[in-house]
């Protein structure tokens, strides 16, 4: 590796004179995929304990017995249709239109409302039913996974009211704009989640 | 591999003349050939290691600032030969090892029952080997013997040059079942089995003990074990024979309470279905075995109904069961053939659902796992605020029908 | 405490009450009223000079990369401290516990000091120690300003600090967990340790492991996106790749350990099934998962180490390093293949005899890029000009030590061979040879080596290497017995015995702890000497080595912009070749530079977030909501503070390099 890039006859460049500070914020899209591919292996792993404790029911309620697929793909719908508004959102502000980004937040933000609202809705339901996430290591292994992508989504909804609120103060400011390219990532990163939440954990189950 | 043997002690021994080198000079067979596998990894690695140390200590002196004469090559940084060298040189060691290691792996695999008992003798086909069931119990060992119908606590006692299997369970928590002389270490895992086959080659009284920490009494919690003559061995079992008590289920719950340094106990008979209840986390009456849980489940569970209607809460599981601040009392799920077992479940928990209320979240600690209480138990209370959480009433928490026997 | 004290739950205090002050306990009171004596004389002392303000204004808050490093070790030093009072207490009460003799602490006490020492030499030292350095030098080595995430890099320290607070008051508060230092359950679950101590373990490493996770996405952004021009990744130094490695498993394994624990907490706090015996739990599903990440977690330590031994061997033996591209395959190569071998720490699992050989195989594979790394460290040394000073003394005591360890770590990874020594005192004599040999030397040797980099002088050369032959001294006659009693068929975490022929190893391995307890002593004298005689060990070049790398090219210490002109780099060792082709430090030109702004709301969050993981162990569930609120409320605040940056106007920049220049100017007459 004695490679150098300049022969020894010419003068050799050691210092840069005429510098450019980094851009505020560059580095924020590899750190934030870094993050989130880290939080990706939270899931990985609840997702590898469900796929290990999800058959066992201790002798008590199976998937089949609990799960409501017709609540589970509107809940589904709620999620992926806010993806959609988030995109318009963005779409919105790259456009630099302040209102329309803030209108499409605010539907991406009640979709993300009514799609907690269902699950815990379905929580309730089924905790009354005596299916707790005591009562087995199934249960305990889908509470968590899902209530972990549930609890996501709070925070995430939590997120893009801050956002708003400082997007109504600043307006479309660079910053401003990295953040919720952020958040779109978050979200965006949320509903793949529940694609596989969908899949592995409902559907499949129901096969089981 | 006798030379090897001799190869690998003498050094030491001549050394560390008093020791108990237990590891490396065990008496059973199957630990002479982990020890003899250590032996020729060391060996191997040698080849590479005195080479590499004596290079470093050379060139550390050799290469010294004060030493003007040596060559200073500032800018030698690369060789492809030496890089090959030196990547080949570990890989080729490696390849031997990892050869050794997959053989050994699969030869001396603790599940796979015995051809051989020692380096020479090879074993006849009907020779059936001599069953143990071993039970790791806070803080002490308990072994059954179930063709013989005896059980011991903190004694093994083998007959020499004869197979041995055994299968290993736990009673709460993890431990390891480790007898140096005989054989290496296994697991012993609560509601899971694991198996031993081994040899004892000599006649030899040492020990055995848990290789796995499990709480406060796990220093002593070890065993004496006796390798003996056939006809010992006999006389060995008649002695027992001759102890007073029985291991019934009912002795086993007393028994597997919490204790320490026990001394060595004999019982002339055991429930022959006790370890298999043991295992499967059953010997309380009344309570589901796993087994049947599994076959449930593989069924696709029990319905809606059972996942409240199967359950009772759990007041005489293990002496330490504890419910957790948010999640409630701690229950089990039934499982009951008999009337007898309807009736001791239901008094059970008839019993138990008037204490429960102030039972049930007991988040006080206890010394090591479950040990009696110091001083006066007094009952936990709940921080007001999570009361709501929890059922308060007794018909929240009452026996239920059992709905799956 | 010989028992844990009997608890009711109560709403303003959960489970706390007076009773869970072991001040029946001798050892601890005496203990507190030292903590407390030195810290009060700490704090007065902090009070009479009036050095709150500036600790607060130039340290706390500070976002330099720099200090942020220098508190790392400060951090690492303090809890490497009580991690060895530990140590010592171990070895007297093995010492004397024969014959008969209970020795002097009961189960209850010895059971936590086990644990308490792994939890804090793992995850408050070691961990401290490497992201100390790793965050002092990489930026240097790269040649940049600082590092991606300024703000974070001080949030992660002082949740690191947090979580290392929160096992501090363990000591007093309560008690540790009594589980071993990995809690495997179903021991650690509510039922068979129902009091705080693996509460408190569980948080300490949450709130830690949150500050860990973060550090690692910012050192490797740090390293992807601000090296200098010209530096592509062949040409990074090797202790910067070193660190890039470690990150990217920090990054990639530290989520793991996050999401093992919140499943045990969910055991132990929800009542749920995860890891119990019964209800269809699996205890050895944590046991899988938490090697998972605890095997890629020794290469996080041990990386950084390879890497500070790399930049020491080719700078001490003037020369450059033999193999620097097969150097940094083996790195990546051992990166790669920690993730497969975690199985090799629970063999007597009972998996089966393939299960078993894969792991076995692969974790001797390692062993190829790790030999491969030693012997080019060893035709580094081949011609070169060997300078002994202390960093290049550790290194060689390194290479002769680390050898004895990777061959015992490799007859561990023969399935067999494992079922007679597992979890025995040889593999505690095996693991703490690499991690002494390995890491904590090659701390020492980073200590030295960068020390002048950090402070402006040296650090004094007799004391060190009082300590060095103490510590390697002390190493042989403290471990080499543990190999000898693991042969015996000695376990660990034993805390009395009763065989006798054990006795004199115990008490050969206590007189070597007691040969290192005077190796760390020396270390701390030769600090306090350094420092008295900082006049004349000034380092006044930056470069007190004839080192290599950018750190060098910088004055020491360096200012806060680090390079007046971002360096242009054009070999792996670029300050040698700057030197070699006649660089001239620039005079003139300067321009403002754009810079970060301190901030408090690290310390703040992290403050908050201690009093939320004291009050989910006591169960002080309206304190707990107060803090949870109470950080969400200052996280969501701190981002309303759009105005982060500053620029050091062109003078200060001017003041700083003409002061240098004259400096420089005096040293040359």
């Amino acid at each position: 590796m004695s490679t150098t890039v300049t022969a020894p006859s010419e003068a050799p460049v050691f210092y840069v004179v005429d510098e450019h500070p980094h851009p505020e914020g560059h580095s924020t899209a590899l750190g934030f995929w870094i993050y989130l591919m880290s939080d990706c292996l939270i899931f990985a792993i609840l997702f590898a304990t469900f796929g290990v404790l999800g058959g066992n029911y201790a002798a008590g309620p199976g998937p089949r017995d609990l799960f409501d697929l017709n609540l589970v793909a509107l809940n589904t719908t709620m999620l992926l249709l806010s993806s959609i508004t988030y995109g318009f959102a963005m779409l919105a502000m790259d456009k630099d239109r302040v209102k329309a980004t803030q209108f499409w937040l605010v539907i991406t933000g009640l979709f993300g409302l009514a799609f907690l609202s269902i699950e815990l809705y379905e929580f309730h339901h089924m905790i009354a039913e005596g299916a707790t996430p005591q009562r087995s290591a199934f249960l305990s292994a889908f509470f968590t996974l899902v209530g972990t992508h549930g609890l996501h989504v709070t925070f995430g909804i939590i997120w893009l009211v801050t956002l708003m609120v400082q997007v109504h103060q600043r307006g479309l400011v660079v910053a401003n704009k990295r953040r919720l390219m952020c958040l779109s990532m978050f979200w965006h990163f949320l509903d793949v989640v529940w694609i596989g939440v969908f899949t592995f954990v409902y559907l499949l189950g129901m096969l089981r | 591999m006798r030379r090897l043997r001799l190869l690998a002690l003498l050094p030491l021994m001549a050394a560390l003349g008093g020791c108990k080198f237990e590891v490396l000079a065990p008496t059973g067979d199957i630990a002479a050939q982990q020890r003899d596998l250590l032996v020729i990894s060391v060996l191997l690695m040698l080849i590479i290691i005195i080479p590499v140390m004596a290079l470093t200590i050379f060139f550390a002196w050799k290469y010294r600032q004060s030493n003007a004469e040596a060559r200073y090559e500032p800018e030698w940084h690369h060789s492809t030969q030496l890089e090959l060298v030196i990547w080949a040189a570990p890989l080729l060691i490696i390849i031997c090892l990892g050869a050794m290691t997959w053989m050994g792996t699969h030869l001396l695999d603790p599940y796979r029952p015995l051809d051989r008992i020692g380096s020479r003798t090879v074993l006849a086909a009907e020779d059936r080997p001599l069953e143990v069931n071993v039970v790791a119990l806070d803080w002490k060992w308990l072994f059954i013997y179930p063709e013989q119908g005896i059980a011991t606590v903190n004694e093994l006692a083998v007959p020499v040059d004869r197979p041995l299997h055994f299968r290993i369970t736990s009673s709460s928590v993890m431990n390891a079942f480790y007898v140096p002389t005989m054989a290496g270490m296994i697991y012993a895992m609560p509601a899971m089995q694991t198996q031993l086959h081994a040899v004892a080659n000599q006649r030899v009284e040492s020990r055995g003990f848990s290789a796995n920490y499990s709480g406060a009494g796990f220093s002593k919690m070890f065993f004496a074990f006796k390798a003996m003559s056939d006809s010992e061995f006999t006389s060995w079992v008649r002695e027992a024979k001759g102890a007073p008590d029985p291991l019934t289920r009912q002795a086993y719950l007393e028994l597997e309470k919490p204790s320490e340094a026990v001394p060595a106990t004999f019982f002339n008979a055991v429930d022959p279905t006790l370890f298999d209840a043991i295992l499967n986390l059953c010997v309380e009456p009344g309570k589901m075995c796993m087994k049947e849980m599994m076959a449930i489940d593989a069924k696709g569970g029990a319905g809606l109904e059972s996942a409240v209607a199967s359950l009772l809460p759990l007041l005489h599981d293990k002496h330490a069961r504890r419910g957790t601040v948010f999640g409630g009392a701690p229950s089990y799920v039934v499982g009951i053939c008999t009337p007898e077992e309807l009736a001791t479940a239901l008094t059970l928990s008839a019993a138990g659902s008037s204490e429960a209320a102030s039972r049930r979240v007991d988040s006080g600690p206890v010394t090591g796992a479950g040990l009696p209480m110091p001083g006066g138990f007094s009952p936990a209370l709940l921080p007001a605020f999570t009361s709501p959480l929890l059922p308060t009433s007794e018909a929240d928490i009452g026996p239920r029908r059992p709905s799956n026997s | 405490m010989t028992e844990s004290p009997i608890v009711e739950s109560t709403f303003l205090l959960g489970r706390f009450n007076l009773q869970a002050i072991p001040y029946h306990e001798p050892i601890l009171v005496f203990t507190f009223i030292g903590v407390a004596i030195g810290g009060a004389a700490v704090l007065g002392a902090l009070t009479y000079f009036r050095l709150w303000g500036y600790l607060w204004r130039e340290w706390f808050t500070s976002v330099d990369h720099k200090k942020i490093g220098i508190m790392y070790m400060v951090l690492g030093l303090i809890m490497f401290l009580r991690g060895f009072a530990d140590a010592i207490m171990m070895r007297l009460q093995q010492a004397l516990a024969f014959g008969g003799s209970e020795g002097y602490l009961p189960a209850h006490h010895y059971d936590q000091v086990f644990s308490a020492h792994g939890v804090i030499m793992i995850f408050f030292a070691a961990m401290p120690f490497v992201t100390g350095l790793m965050n002092f030098v990489v930026p240097l080595q790269i040649g940049a300003r600082d590092v991606s995430f300024p703000f974070l890099n001080n949030f992660s320290f002082w949740m690191t600090v947090s979580g290392a607070t929160l096992v501090m008051t363990s000591l007093f508060v309560g008690e540790f967990a009594q589980t071993g230092w990995l809690a495997y359950p179903p021991l650690s679950g509510i039922a068979y340790s129902p009091y705080v101590g693996v509460d408190y373990y569980i948080w300490a490493l949450q709130i830690a492991g949150v500050g860990t996770t973060l550090s690692g996405i910012n050192l490797i952004c740090t390293i992807v996106k601000m090296r200098a021009p010209g530096m592509d990744m062949m040409k990074m130094p090797v202790f910067t790749w070193t660190s890039l490695c470690t990150n990217v498993l920090i990054v990639a394994s530290f989520p793991i350990l996050t999401a093992t624990l919140a499943l045990l907490t969910a055991d132990r706090y929800l009542g749920t099934n995860f890891f119990t015996n019964d209800l269809g739990g699996n205890p050895m599903m944590y046991v899988n998962l938490i090697w998972i990440w605890g095997h890629p977690e020794v290469y996080i330590l041990i990386l950084p180490a390879f890497g500070i031994f790399s930049e020491v061997t080719s700078t001490f033996s003037g020369k450059k390093l033999f193999g620097y591209t097969s150097m940094v395959y083996a790195t990546v190569v051992i990166t790669i293949l920690s993730y497969l071998v975690w199985l090799h720490h629970f063999f007597t699992m009972g998996s089966g005899a393939s299960v078993n050989s894969f792991f076995g195989i692969t974790t001797m594979i390692i062993s190829i890029p790790t030999g491969a790394k030693m012997f080019n460290w060893l035709f580094t040394m081949y011609r070169g000009r060997i300078r002994f000073e202390l960093p290049m003394m550790y290194t060689v005591a390194f290479m002769l030590i680390f050898v004895i360890g990777g061959m015992t770590g490799v007859m561990l990874a023969v399935p067999p061979a494992d079922f007679v020594l597992h979890n025995s005192l040889f593999l505690i004599a095996h693991f703490h040879n690499v991690i002494i040999g390995g890491v904590v030397f090659g701390v020492f040797a980073g200590i030295a080596f960068w020390w002048p980099k950090a402070f402006g002088f040296r650090l004094d050369p007799f004391w060190g290497k009082m300590s060095f032959w103490f510590w390697v001294v002390g190493f042989f006659f403290a471990f080499m017995p543990l190999y000898v009693l693991g042969l015996m068929g000695v376990t660990r975490r034993l805390r009395v015995f009763d065989d006798p022929s054990l006795h004199i190893w115990f008490i050969i391995a206590a007189f070597g702890a007691a040969l290192i307890a005077c190796g760390i002593a020396s270390f701390i004298i030769q600090i306090g000497v350094s420092i008295l005689k900082r006049d004349k060990l000034r380092d006044t070049t930056g470069d007190p080595w004839n080192a290599r790398t950018l750190e060098w090219a910088t004055s020491s210490p360096p200012p806060a912009y680090n390079f007046a002109f971002t360096p242009v780099v054009h070999d792996s060792d670029a300050w040698w070749d700057m030197k070699q082709r006649g660089y001239v430090r620039p005079l003139s030109g300067f321009k403002p530079i754009h810079m970060p702004k301190s901030s408090g709301t690290g310390p703040i969050l992290a403050a908050i977030s201690f009093v939320l993981g004291f009050a989910l162990i006591w169960y002080i569930w309206w304190l707990a909501a107060v803090s949870f609120v109470a950080l969400l409320a200052v996280a969501i605040h701190h981002t309303f503070n759009y105005n982060r940056d500053f620029d050091i106007p062109a003078e200060e920049v001017v003041r700083t390099e003409e002061a240098r220049t004259r400096v420089l100017a005096q040293a040359n007459a």
